[in-house]
């Protein structure tokens, strides 16, 4: 009983503070022109971007759009620009990101915008197609699982992580300039399978990405590395698959 | 204009590329990268450090070093690594950073001319040099010279 007497105590305790969010709208229904727009929300410190956009939604402007699924950094729905690097609203705490100045938030970039903070995500869901995300295998199927050592698991673990939000490809300035590059994303999908001992499609893979706009555009400024949520080695991913096609062709 | 780019830009993926051409090129990249650091590096302590330093350099210190063929292929290879590289470096710059597609174009030509003219000229230079042009002042030319 006691503890429920205390409770509210606790989260009075929580600073709270106000904060400044200055999000790039976008609505071609009423101007094909994005804008610049500033709202002020009272936040605590454990607040994270997302809530903020939350607070604006539903309690200041309900025709602020941004996609959001799971808000727990699994689903990769809600990765955006804020204060000028990728990251995803739902992880990022509000403290974090210095609420003292206007915290900027705009779409991911290079990826065509819908609305507000919704962009096309097609383009960077057809290069991931393009490597092929899948398991190839020949022969009959065994009629039990596919056996494999923790070693060769371990082989391709950190690619495993994706999620799928774009955070990387929208950050890298070859994707920047005219979209055709394949991305860091699609190429650690493709790490993902190249390097699975289970899996034999591996050739055709590393044929997809040896294209003029695969792997050989990477410039290795690891803004992709420095932008995933997950943490994933991404720049390193791409190393190895740049590495494993050089050992191919000679 | 707006002071941000058009929210709506066009996407499409243009034809497929898939040759060895590219990894060629990154492979050459850093293979001629180390050749050069040894061939510059080489040519730098020769013509700076060894003798007068860049007191000695002068037209016979040039016809001198070019009478044997190690220095011609040394020069040769520094000139022709040394412009594909940086050709090769600058269309990739060029190919990331110019958005449209007739920049490009006219970039990458004038780039290929620049190489062209100056491998054509330089490889001219060293392969047709004379070291003892006629009616030259003896005191300039280098001492294997025949007397005018």
């Amino acid at each position: 009983m006691t503890a429920v007497a205390e409770a509210p105590a606790a989260v009075g305790a929580v600073k709270s503070f106000t904060v400044t969010i200055k999000i790039r709208r976008f609505n071609p229904e009423v101007s094909p022109d994005p804008t610049w727009q500033e709202f002020q929300v009272e936040a605590h410190a454990t607040d994270r971007v997302l809530d903020a956009l939350h607070k604006i939604k539903w309690e200041q402007d309900g025709s602020l759009t941004f996609r959001r699924s799971c808000a727990h950094g699994v689903c990769g729905s809600d990765a955006m620009r804020i204060n000028g690097r990728n990251r995803l609203a739902c992880k990022t705490l509000l403290k974090d990101v210095n609420p003292d100045k206007p915290i900027t938030v705009e779409p991911i970039k290079a990826l065509p915008v819908l609305k507000d903070l919704v962009v096309d995500m097609e383009p960077f869901f057809a290069s991931y197609r393009e490597i092929m995300p899948f398991l190839i295998t020949s022969g009959n199927e065994p009629t039990r699982e596919r056996l494999q050592s923790a070693e060769e698991r371990a082989r391709f673990d950190d690619t495993t992580k994706c999620i799928l939000c774009a955070a990387c490809t929208s950050s890298c300035p070859v994707f920047w300039t005219d979209g055709q590059y394949f991305g860091p994303a699609a190429i650690v999908n493709a790490h993902r399978f190249i390097f699975d001992s289970r899996d034999e499609g591996g050739q055709q893979r590393l044929d997809i990405l040896n294209d003029k706009e695969g792997v050989w555009r990477c410039r290795t400024t690891f803004n992709c590395t420095e932008a995933c949520p997950r943490g994933i080695q991404v720049t390193k991913a791409i190393a190895e698959v740049k590495q494993a096609m050089i050992r191919r062709a000679f | 204009m707006s002071a941000v780019d058009n929210p709506r830009a066009p996407y499409v993926r243009q034809k497929t590329t898939r040759s060895n051409y590219e990894l060629y090129g990154w492979v050459f990249m850093r293979a001629s990268g180390a050749v050069l650091l040894v061939l510059i590096f080489g040519h730098l302590f020769i013509n700076l450090m060894t003798g007068e330093g860049v007191h000695s350099i002068d037209f016979a210190f040039v016809a001198g070093k070019w009478a044997t063929p190690f220095w011609k292929v040394w020069d040769l290879l520094m000139l022709w690594l040394a412009m594909i590289h940086g050709t090769n470096g600058l269309r990739t710059i060029i190919n990331d950073y110019a958005s449209k597609d007739r920049t490009r174009l006219v970039l990458k030509g004038l780039l290929y001319l620049a190489f062209t003219v100056v491998v054509v000229l330089g490889t001219l230079v060293i392969f047709t040099f004379d070291p003892c042009p006629a009616g030259a002042a003896a005191d300039l030319l280098p001492s294997f010279c025949p007397a005018p």
